[in-house]
């Protein structure tokens, strides 16, 4: 565990870019600095591999004062991801990713092969081991520094805003992988980011700091959504926090109903006997083909192309509350289509429908809550 | 006659290739005193250069002391060096050696002080150590620009080294010196196209160092 103690740091300027800061680091858990430029979350990673010495206050590491070791043997124990990755230029992707088990006395060959073994882990392709990073995209660049910094298996990984130089695409990509990466390896990462969103799509914790160093609020995303400390991280958390806080409900207690769900020849009797105003019509295989209206329905075939489109589906118990909303919300009938895995309609569900699922959820939230503080 | 027929008869001269006065022992000599000049002026500039471009102090200092040393000129810091340590190599290298420290220093700590900061800032937090970080990470990115501070500094001092001949030295300025003397434009004109010869020999030299020690990823091809 990390923990900062009544840490401080003021420049000679006298400017103070961390002002008294106490925070413990969880182990094996995403914890994100976030925060507005100036807010000192940078200085405040950096001080943990002690780029940045503190003017007061000591940092932990697992009970013991982080200047109790040489300070190499320190940053060496913790990987280090920087904007736009830092890579050597003049070395091969495979060397850069080699650099710090050599440095550590390693073999050639057997850090080489430990490279190898890490491009396939962040999703690069072997093939790229002999290029070098000119030769790369900034997300290719990127997935190499998180590589180097995985290369000799520090307990710790510390990551400045490493994601911010690339587009929303490559971004989106880079934060799934990094999930990904640490489902698979349990790394105790503390992560700054200027990207709220991004804070609350990674972190277990998010530790929000505001202008001066000082820290605004420490609690899990949902927490700080459903109850920002003070206005401060209430603007800063935007307009929308109340639907966001969805993507943290699960979507497998929605009622579903599968009435108004159709075949595409099923006999005009079972039509008739819907009493919902629209239909989702499916194909042979279970797949959603799109919404009908029951009137035109009991009047003949419709044909494909004038069926209204569904929209996009979404799955229960992979996808959350927010995702179940947008479906429904983004469709022509108002209604979600709910699929299973191999994108069959198990059912549909109405606006009204998840709302009630959300003001359920809210309520059980609060509860949840109120026994945490009891 | 025209320059052309100066040089051809100068190198056509079957006695202009042997003995002490021989172009093959001029050429020589022209050759080790403007490596030993090198030598000495990379051996001063370029750990000078390298600590000052790593850590970023120094450079203004360092910009008026190059600049001074520009202003110099060769051959009154030859004449300088001779009336106070006497005839000899010394004297021959002062000068050149002047000569040559500012474009290999000024250059050496521009090329490191240029390098990207954030692979630098990388190096660091993995815990590399500092004498690492220069020559594991700055060094080799900013090599284009340290070998073309080493090239200017080898093309001015194999020009110049032609002075060494005003005190009774051998090398290349033998010829044009005692030429210009002996009105022996033939030999002015051979010993300056040997002169200009080594120039691009040097270039020649260095163009195949930088193919050779710059890395692909640095060359960008």
């Amino acid at each position: 565990m990390i923990r900062f103690d009544s840490v401080t740091k003021r420049y000679p300027d006298g400017t103070v870019a961390v002002d008294r800061l106490s925070l413990e680091i969880p182990d094996r858990s995403i914890t994100v600095l976030v925060g507005p430029s100036g807010c000192g979350k940078t200085t405040t990673l950096r001080m943990i591999n002690r780029m940045v010495e503190p003017t007061e206050g000591t940092i932990l590491l697992d009970g013991e004062d982080s200047r109790k070791q040489p300070v190499t043997t320190l940053r060496r124990s913790m990987g280090y991801v920087i904007q736009n990755a830092g890579l050597f230029q003049h070395r091969t992707i495979v060397d850069n990713i080699a650099t710090v088990p050599r440095m550590l006395g390693w073999g050639k060959q057997r850090a080489r092969e430990r490279a190898a073994e890490l491009m396939e882990r962040v999703g690069l392709d072997t093939s790229l081991a002999k290029r070098y990073p000119y030769q790369l995209s900034g997300g290719q660049q990127q997935r190499v520094g998180v590589a180097r910094a995985l290369a000799a298996d520090p307990p710790v990984l510390l990551m400045d805003e490493p994601f911010s130089a690339v587009d929303p695409v490559v971004r989106k990509g880079l934060q799934d992988e990094l999930l990904r990466i640490q489902d698979e390896l349990g790394k105790t990462i503390v992560f700054v980011t200027h990207d709220i969103d991004e804070a609350i799509k990674l972190g277990t914790m998010v530790a929000v700091l505001r202008e001066g160093g000082r820290l605004a609020q420490y609690a899990p995303p949902a927490e700080l959504l459903s109850g920002p400390a003070d206005g401060f991280v209430e603007d800063f958390l935007g307009a929308d926090r109340g639907i966001r806080r969805l993507s943290f409900f699960p979507s497998t207690a929605l009622e579903l109903t599968t009435d108004a769900v159709v075949p595409a020849d099923a006999p005009a009797a079972r039509i008739a006997a819907v009493e919902a105003p629209y239909l989702l019509v499916t194909g042979p295989d279970g797949r959603p083909l799109g919404w009908a209206e029951r009137d035109a329905l009991t009047a003949g075939d419709v044909p494909a192309e004038r069926l209204l489109p569904y929209g996009r589906p979404f799955v229960p118990g992979t996808d959350s509350l927010r995702v179940a909303l947008d479906c429904a919300v983004l469709s022509p009938t108002g209604w979600a289509v709910a699929v299973d895995d191999d994108g069959r309609v198990t059912g549909v569900v109405s606006q009204q429908t998840i709302g009630e699922a959300i003001r359920a959820a809210h309520t059980a939230g609060r509860a949840d809550g109120e026994k945490v503080a009891g | 006659m025209n320059v052309l027929n100066f040089v051809n008869a100068f190198f056509s001269d079957a006695s202009h290739w042997q003995g002490y006065d021989g172009i093959p022992q001029r050429f020589w000599e022209h050759v080790q005193y403007s490596v030993l000049a090198l030598a000495l002026a990379t051996a001063i500039g370029l750990p000078v250069g390298l600590l000052t471009g790593h850590t970023g102090r120094g450079g203004n200092a360092l910009a008026f002391i190059a600049n001074a040393a520009r202003a110099l000129p060769s051959f009154g810091l030859l004449v300088l060096a001779v009336l106070l340590i006497g005839f000899g190599l010394l004297p021959v290298m002062i000068p050149l050696v002047v000569l040559a420290i500012p474009p290999i220093l000024v250059t050496t700590y521009e090329a490191v002080r240029s390098v990207d900061p954030a692979p630098v800032d990388a190096a660091r937090g993995m815990g590399m150590h500092e004498s690492r970080i220069l020559f594991q990470v700055e060094v080799p990115v900013a090599l284009p620009l340290i070998l073309s501070g080493l090239r200017s500094a080898a093309i001015q001092i194999v020009s110049t080294a032609t002075i060494a001949a005003y005190v009774s030295l051998g090398g290349l300025g033998r010829y044009i010196i005692d030429g210009l003397y002996q009105r022996d434009y033939e030999k002015v004109v051979g010993g300056a196209t040997l002169v200009a010869v080594l120039a691009l020999a040097t270039l020649a030299l260095f163009w195949a160092a930088g193919r050779l020690a710059v890395s692909p990823g640095v060359r960008r091809r």
